[in-house]
């Protein structure tokens, strides 16, 4: 780039070797970018248009009516099932995002500034959880909270009960249990990492010029922690809204979530129409997140 | 850095963190603990105390034709998934660090929405466009599923290492007479090949493990977490918690190693202060 700037007087030559150099650029560009954007279009850029205009179309019998509508919509919002459960979602994915953050960001504090030598293996037991199976970490705690789980039966040989409560399992509170369990480490990590970067100089400025510990923390670190808080907080928000795992193993009748019913109209009901107007809700939410927590960001650092 | 003690921090409430910190490590792990020492419980029931200890259904396992199907499955799909991830993430990384477009930061952007879409949805959308294709579901269809959010992950990753290297030693290379190829292979591709290596290894984890992109595109053939996923909804078995310590033990073993990787590949360069984990996409 700079060495066709330097050789710029116009001769012909000059000019010739500029516009070649300009068109291998392009045609690197081309070969770089091309066939993972064409591939990204095919299966990701046009399947997330498509969920659109299928939930404007609407099903009859068992043919698919391909004319534009809002019908799907307005079913969402007569019948409370269905927004009754958007809701529910939406004060369990809250529940879930406050409890991690709760657990999460002390954790990551205690990690940069307590932990000292043992850092590095107590991060690596931080990060291990993040990539073994969502599944079985669901799992776990059906085998922990069930009747005739470890709590129940440890409950029972110890003789604080006489028979099994299943007060445990079943309901909103084993969801939003399971998924702050989960999703801790999604919170913990982005912290972690911006809480890292913030440089000691800093803080040691600010306790020289006579801020308490306390104050530095709240006046300090916490505004310079905002963008982990808010990057952990739109994935553990968005993924438990959306998650469907938890709530078929461990929810009941009571801790059923909005993605149950979505797999619903994509099996027994087999209404796709409906289906991707629930999962257009789901995707609306998620962006609506995104959008509101990164405005919060901003005006936390300007 | 290590031994530093902050003074942010008073001795008090060093010792609250401590406590809380190990409150947090027994909330997360002994779950894990229990499901393993389950794993080796002679009973069919999950309770406690354990009578008897036995290898039962470490063996019930690897009798169960189906799993092992569903076992290769697996392996086949992460096999395919981080090639084609590369393969495509790796070209769009350079076009992210090397060229300015219209455009640039939207498609950055949206680059991350299968990341934060729940996988449900992504694998939704992809079905639809399958099925107005009329593609029939197979491994394929999972594989191209899994693709469009492990892409993200290997495009974050080659991307951040691209931005810490030094673009003067290319420059360097082929005003040395090297070619644009050669400089590629012998120069650009050994400075970032942690990153490729350790984004292989993340994606392989990821995909082995996957249930949610998966739900709607696996045809027939049963992927493992799908197969668990069939086998839970039946009720609980306790060969299950023989698999779940056999994958937590892999993963631990595979998440080392990519770890490791990074580490190495951030102390040989100290340019840039942090691990490069904090950009896990994940």
């Amino acid at each position: 780039m700079s060495s066709a700037e330097i050789t710029a007087p116009a001769s012909p030559a000059a000019l010739a070797a500029k516009a070649q150099y300009r068109r291998d650029r392009i045609l690197r560009f081309a070969l770089c970018f091309g066939p993972s954007f064409a591939y990204l279009v095919v299966f990701m850029i046009v399947p997330y248009l498509l969920i659109l205009i299928f939930s404007f179309w609407q099903v009859e019998g068992y043919a698919i009516i391909r004319d534009l509508t809002i019908g799907n919509y307005i079913r969402i919002f007569e019948n409370p099932l269905y927004w009754g459960t958007v809701l529910k979602s939406l004060e369990i994915a809250f529940i879930v995002t406050i409890a991690a953050n709760v657990i999460g960001y002390p954790l990551a504090f205690f990690l940069v500034f307590v932990a000292g030598r043992h850092r590095q293996w107590l991060y690596f037991l931080i990060i291990i959880p993040l990539f073994t199976s969502f599944l079985l970490r669901a799992f776990i705690w059906k085998t922990i909270l069930g009747r005739s789980g470890v709590v129940n039966t440890a409950l029972e040989y110890l003789g604080f009960i006489d028979e099994p409560i299943s007060l445990f399992l079943y309901n909103q509170f084993s969801v939003c249990l399971t998924l702050t369990y989960i999703f801790i480490p999604f919170v913990t990590l982005p912290v972690y990492t911006a809480l890292e970067k913030i440089p000691k100089e800093l803080i040691e400025a600010s306790l020289d010029l006579g801020a308490t510990p306390w104050q530095t923390v709240r006046r300090v670190l916490l505004p310079l922690s905002i963008p982990g808080v808010v990057a952990g907080s739109i994935v553990t928000f968005a993924l438990s809204f959306g998650d469907f795992v938890t709530p078929t193993l461990l929810g009941g009748p009571s801790g059923i979530m909005i993605s149950s019913i979505i797999i619903g109209q994509f099996g027994a009901a087999f209404d796709w129409p409906f289906g991707s107007a629930l999962a257009i809700v789901v995707l609306l939410v998620v962006l609506i997140t995104v959008v509101i927590a990164s405005k919060f960001e901003r005006r936390s650092l300007a | 850095m290590n031994s530093y003690h902050h003074p942010i921090i008073s001795p008090r409430s060093r010792l609250w963190f401590r406590v809380f910190a190990i409150s947090t490590y027994v909330f997360l792990y002994l779950p894990v603990v229990v499901l393993v020492v389950f794993s080796f419980s002679d009973s069919k029931l999950l309770v406690f105390p354990i009578d008897e200890f036995s290898l039962r259904w470490y063996g019930v396992l690897f009798a169960n034709k189906d799993l092992q199907r569903s076992i290769l499955n697996s392996f086949i799909v992460a096999g395919t998934v981080v090639p084609v991830s590369l393969a495509l993430g790796t070209p769009l990384a350079f076009a992210l660090d090397r060229f300015q477009f219209p455009g640039k930061t939207v498609f950055e952007q949206g680059l991350l929405i299968p990341l934060i879409v729940p996988g449900l949805i992504t694998g939704l959308a992809i079905l639809l466009v399958l099925k107005e294709l009329e593609v029939r579901l197979s491994l394929v269809t999972v594989i191209i599923g899994h693709s469009i959010w492990c892409l993200p992950i290997v495009v974050t990753q080659v991307y951040a290492r691209l931005r810490r290297l030094d673009q003067t030693i290319e420059e360097a290379s082929m005003d040395l007479g090297a070619t644009r190829a050669q400089t590629f292979l012998r120069v650009t591709l050994p400075n970032i090949r942690t990153s490729l290596v350790a984004s292989a290894l993340l994606t392989f984890t990821l995909s082995f493990d996957e249930v949610p992109v998966t739900f709607f595109l696996t045809g027939t053939q049963n992927t493992l977490p799908m197969h668990i996923w069939s086998m839970l909804r039946e009720g609980v078995t306790p060969e299950i918690n023989a698999i779940a310590t056999i994958t937590v033990a892999i993963s631990i073993i595979i998440l080392a190693i990519a770890l490791q990787l990074l580490n190495r590949d951030n102390s040989a360069r100290p340019r840039q202060p942090g691990p490069v984990t904090g950009n896990n996409g994940a």
